[in-house]
């Protein structure tokens, strides 16, 4: 499975909803995750890729991992693991 | 009703390892907090805390003390000890009978489940110390203050998360206020700056790397603390009656629960938890000078916590004074509201309101007198101390000078 698809796979099993219904577009809110499922997304996240991800959940918006969208997600995801290279 | 009053208090934090010690930090807007020294501690992203330091274990208690002590029970116990030596109490017969315990924790003995799992799964040990159960207990603490002075009456401990010291306090309250125990010792404590502690925290993602600034634009979130608050509360006619130093009075207290989220804090739950106390103690808005706040330096706390402060005090909530000493001994936990009880005592008796330090940037949202990094003289007649726990439990306690 590409990364694309993993993180979409991780956010509908969070967001209780199908894979096909998360569209890049989608922003977490869109797709019914509250603040608490940020968290538990961004750890499956960075279990499931073995990647740290900075995200303070006090100011979300100043952290260096921007969840504004699932693309944004997705293009954040694909930078950590090149950097791990 | 009996009026209660407090007429002893100790404490041990990372401001200092007495009540003077303590206060004189607040009065000059110390910082407790500080790199992490532990076990471990390189495994985790967020290493800063309010650390104890200087607290010496083996000077103050034997090694079978030790043995059935855990770090909160420690501090506890010495704690305690400042704050019954305070109060001149001696406790024999029907007072000794009637006076008990009641004090928070929300984790127990947090470092003692961390030690022996340690031993069991890593280090794969089939044996572990035969008191490891009585150490780590949530009531351990109140039991060894109970064993300690011969205390025979009710005892037991709170734990709701944050709030758990001041559902104790409440609890203990309650019980002088109705005649059910002329003396009570009361408080709370907390000691979870270990691996496993912290590493649980970090989970969350609300903790800061770098400061607690409360109320400030630029704040990055919480900053765990540990130690003990511990206090005498007394019926007054019966502290009078012996000449008793009294150090403020207990007015009233309230407790509301959110009923909504179990992390995110409600603003009618806390204004609720404010109005209550005011309502209990029979006290006008009008007269608070100050708030000790929940203050923890998280977006979602802060902005509520002011949010609900304006929404009960109105036009008067420019006017009083509300400080989070968090910023200075970080989030004691289960034992927060007891050591920031003594920023009321310090406010109403002494007249020293204690400062929110590492206040940087005003946030349009926290737009109140947060008395920014440095103490001020003030003379405050009532004060009120918040606490806005986890699970949406709240309790908050109203204090006046005597």
């Amino acid at each position: 499975m590409s990364i694309q698809d993993q993180v979409i796979a991780i956010l509908a099993e969070q967001a209780m909803i199908e894979p096909q219904d998360v569209t890049f577009d989608s922003t977490l809110e869109d797709i019914g995750i509250d603040s608490m499922g940020v968290v538990e997304s961004i750890f499956a996240i960075e279990e499931t890729f073995d990647i740290t991800v900075p995200f303070n959940a006090n100011t979300p918006a100043e952290s260096d991992f921007d969840i504004s969208t699932v693309r944004s997600i997705v293009a954040g995801v694909e930078r950590l693991k090149a950097e791990q290279g | 009703m009996k009026r209660v009053v407090i007429t002893g208090a100790g404490t041990i934090n990372a401001l200092g390892l007495s009540v003077p010690a303590t206060l004189a930090a607040m009065r000059a807007g110390k910082c407790g907090i500080g790199p992490l020294e532990f076990r471990d501690v390189e495994r985790l992203s967020i290493r800063i805390g309010a650390q104890v330091h200087g607290f010496e274990s083996e000077a103050r208690y034997n090694r079978q003390q030790i043995a059935l002590y855990d770090r909160f029970t420690q501090f506890t116990l010495a704690a305690a000890r400042e704050a019954i030596e305070q109060s001149g109490l001696t406790f024999s017969g029907d007072l000794a009978d009637r006076t008990g315990v009641v004090l928070g924790t929300a984790g127990g003995g947090v470092s003692t489940w961390d030690d022996n799992y340690r031993a069991v799964y890593e280090e794969g040990k089939n044996r572990v110390h035969p008191f490891v159960v009585p150490k780590l207990m949530n009531n351990a603490a109140a039991s060894h203050v109970s064993m300690e002075w011969k205390l025979r009456g009710p005892s037991f401990t709170v734990s709701t998360a944050c709030a758990s010291s001041n559902h104790a306090m409440a609890q203990a309250f309650a019980m002088v206020r109705s005649g059910m125990a002329p003396a009570m010792i009361t408080g709370g404590s907390e000691s979870m700056l270990c691996f496993g502690g912290v590493k649980a925290w970090e989970g969350l993602r609300v903790m800061s790397r770098d400061a607690c600034r409360p109320f400030s634009a630029n704040r990055s979130g919480m900053v765990q603390g540990e130690g003990a608050g511990i206090f005498v509360f007394e019926d007054y006619d019966h502290a009078r009656a012996r000449g008793a130093e009294i150090l403020c009075e207990v007015a009233g207290f309230a407790m509301t629960s959110d009923a909504s989220d179990i992390v995110m804090p409600s603003k009618a739950g806390a204004a609720r938890a404010m109005q209550g106390a005011l309502k209990d103690a029979g006290i006008n808005r009008e007269e608070v000078g100050y708030i000790n706040a929940h203050g923890t330096g998280t977006a979602a706390n802060d902005k509520t916590e002011c949010a609900a402060v304006a929404d009960v005090f109105g036009a008067h909530a420019d006017q009083l004074m509300i400080s989070s000493t968090k910023s200075m001994h970080g989030h004691v936990i289960g034992g927060t509201g007891a050591v920031e009880l003594l920023a009321c005592i310090m406010a109403l008796r002494d007249g020293f309101v204690a400062p929110t330090i590492g206040y940087e940037e005003p946030d349009p949202e926290c737009a109140l007198d947060v008395v920014p990094n440095e103490a001020r003289d003030a003379s405050v007649d009532v004060a009120l101390s918040n606490a806005f726990a986890f699970g949406g439990m709240n309790a908050v306690l109203a204090l006046r000078r005597v």
